[in-house]
């Protein structure tokens, strides 16, 4: 018997990122969808940053996980579009990332590309990273990216903890 | 253990496949000048390669930038060029339909193949040269890849949207840099317009047309670089007016990078970066 589509979300609820593995890649948000064509399991699978080099990790372990789990006819999709945003994080993940030491995302400050006013509109109140080991908002950039490009490194002015803040995308 | 092969006598054979293309050593004919086909895998490569040779330029900083944190934020840069680069070059490759893939081309092309403008084979030079050049790419590449998710060919505009975002963030970090260091210290600000003044000339290329261009505009596919220039004049000019830089005057462009005319540096740059595909053609790990 095959497994259902909902036993098949389980099971890939429970295959970690290869970079933070405290979240899971449904809590990531990467996985798009699952569905069968006719006896085949079809996973569609979109990445994260075009060059994260976590992204055919990600295709190994979920096909190992699937592979355990018994599933034998199975293919892997790639979707661009929409491009993976960390709006797609799950409120469980984000909580995770927090516990973790990570600082998680603040929905609704990605950059647009847009230079002039971006600082201004960007300072203050608008972009608060609150430190995930004190909570303290008294924060500030060191910079733009962090150990992987998904993150920049920030430091907390109260505690003088240094932290990733996984940004906004 | 399994036997290396020496790289000092490499597999002639294999070599002189990776030489011809694999197109020509299959026995098909190369894609018609000015055919659709080939405009749009021009157009592609031009993409593709502007951001494999910018990703290899900043990532010969890595392990040698002045602080850790810019080294891993060069790094970083490189990831996301060289994986939108897997994307542009890619489509290219299917495109082209002639068994190539976006390794092939990277790996297996000489320079006069190449299409990336001359500005992103400049050599990294000093810390200031490095982020001036990236920039003014920049400064044109987050405008071009928002124009390009208007693309009539739905998987160029799907790469773009995915590429717009990391590159909103490229542009935020090098705009901040150039006027922290351009508005820094006397040393800071005379590299930083040092850096301007020198790269200046070769800033134009992008936003000038050839004819593939324009038949690629007319076409809905990639839209033509000159209307690109407003967008870049406003985030330059702004940029340049806080980092208290001179714009310097005169729009010289040098040109030839888009058509495969390269300056010297460009040998210099691939003998290091395909080394081990051509001596090792499919070499995997």
């Amino acid at each position: 018997m095959r497994a259902s589509v909902e036993q098949v979300w389980n099971w890939l609820g429970e295959v970690p990122d290869p970079e933070i593995p405290v979240i899971s890649l449904t809590g990531l948000g990467v996985i798009r969808d699952v569905a069968y064509e006719g006896a085949e399991l079809v996973v569609t699978v979109t990445p994260t940053y075009s060059g994260c080099p976590a992204t055919s990790v990600i295709n190994f372990d979920i096909e190992q996980k699937l592979r355990e789990k018994g599933v034998e006819k199975l293919r892997l999709e790639r979707q661009l579009s929409p491009p993976w945003t960390t709006d797609w994080i799950s409120e469980e993940a984000r909580a995770a990332l927090k516990a973790y030491g990570i600082a998680p995302p603040i929905d609704g400050t990605a950059a647009d590309g847009v230079i002039a006013g971006r600082i201004a509109r960007m300072s203050g109140d608008n972009l608060k990273v609150a430190c995930p080991r004190c909570n303290s908002t008294k924060t500030e950039k060191v910079s733009q990216f962090g150990s992987t490009p998904c993150k920049a490194s920030y430091r907390c002015t109260d505690c003088l903890e240094p932290f990733d803040y996984f940004k906004c995308i | 253990m399994p036997v290396q092969g020496d790289m000092m006598t490499p597999d002639a054979e294999a070599l002189a496949k990776a030489a011809g293309g694999a197109a020509r050593s299959a026995g098909q004919t190369p894609l018609e000048a000015g055919s659709p086909e080939m405009d749009l895998f021009t157009g592609l490569t031009r993409l593709g390669d502007n951001t494999l040779i910018l990703g290899h330029r900043i990532s010969e900083w890595c392990g040698h930038a002045p602080v850790l944190e810019e080294d891993i934020a060069l790094s970083n840069m490189a990831l996301d060029l060289i994986g939108q680069t897997q994307f542009w070059l890619g489509l290219a490759a299917e495109v082209e339909g002639r068994g190539r893939d976006a390794d092939a081309l990277a790996f297996r092309r000489d320079a006069w193949h190449f299409h990336n403008i001359l500005l992103v084979e400049r050599p990294n030079g000093d810390f200031g040269q490095t982020l001036m050049r990236q920039f003014l790419f920049d400064a044109w590449h987050a405008p071009m890849l928002k124009a390009l998710e208007g693309s009539a060919d739905a998987r160029i505009a799907e790469i773009a949207a995915k590429a717009h975002r990391e590159v909103a963030y490229h542009i935020e970090r090098s705009a901040d840099l150039v006027i922290r260091l351009g508005d820094g210290s006397e040393e800071s600000h005379a590299r930083m317009q040092a850096a301007l003044d020198r790269l200046w000339p070769y800033s134009g290329e992008m936003m000038i047309a050839d004819a593939v261009d324009l038949r690629l505009a007319h076409a809905g596919l990639i839209p033509d670089p000159a209307s690109i220039r407003p967008a870049w004049d406003e985030t330059v000019n702004h940029v340049l007016e806080e980092a208290t830089l001179k714009r310097p005057e005169g729009n010289f462009a040098h040109q030839g990078g888009k058509q495969g005319r390269h300056s010297e540096h460009m040998g210099h740059l691939l003998a290091p970066m395909q080394w081990l595909q051509r001596a090792y053609p499919d070499a995997e790990w």
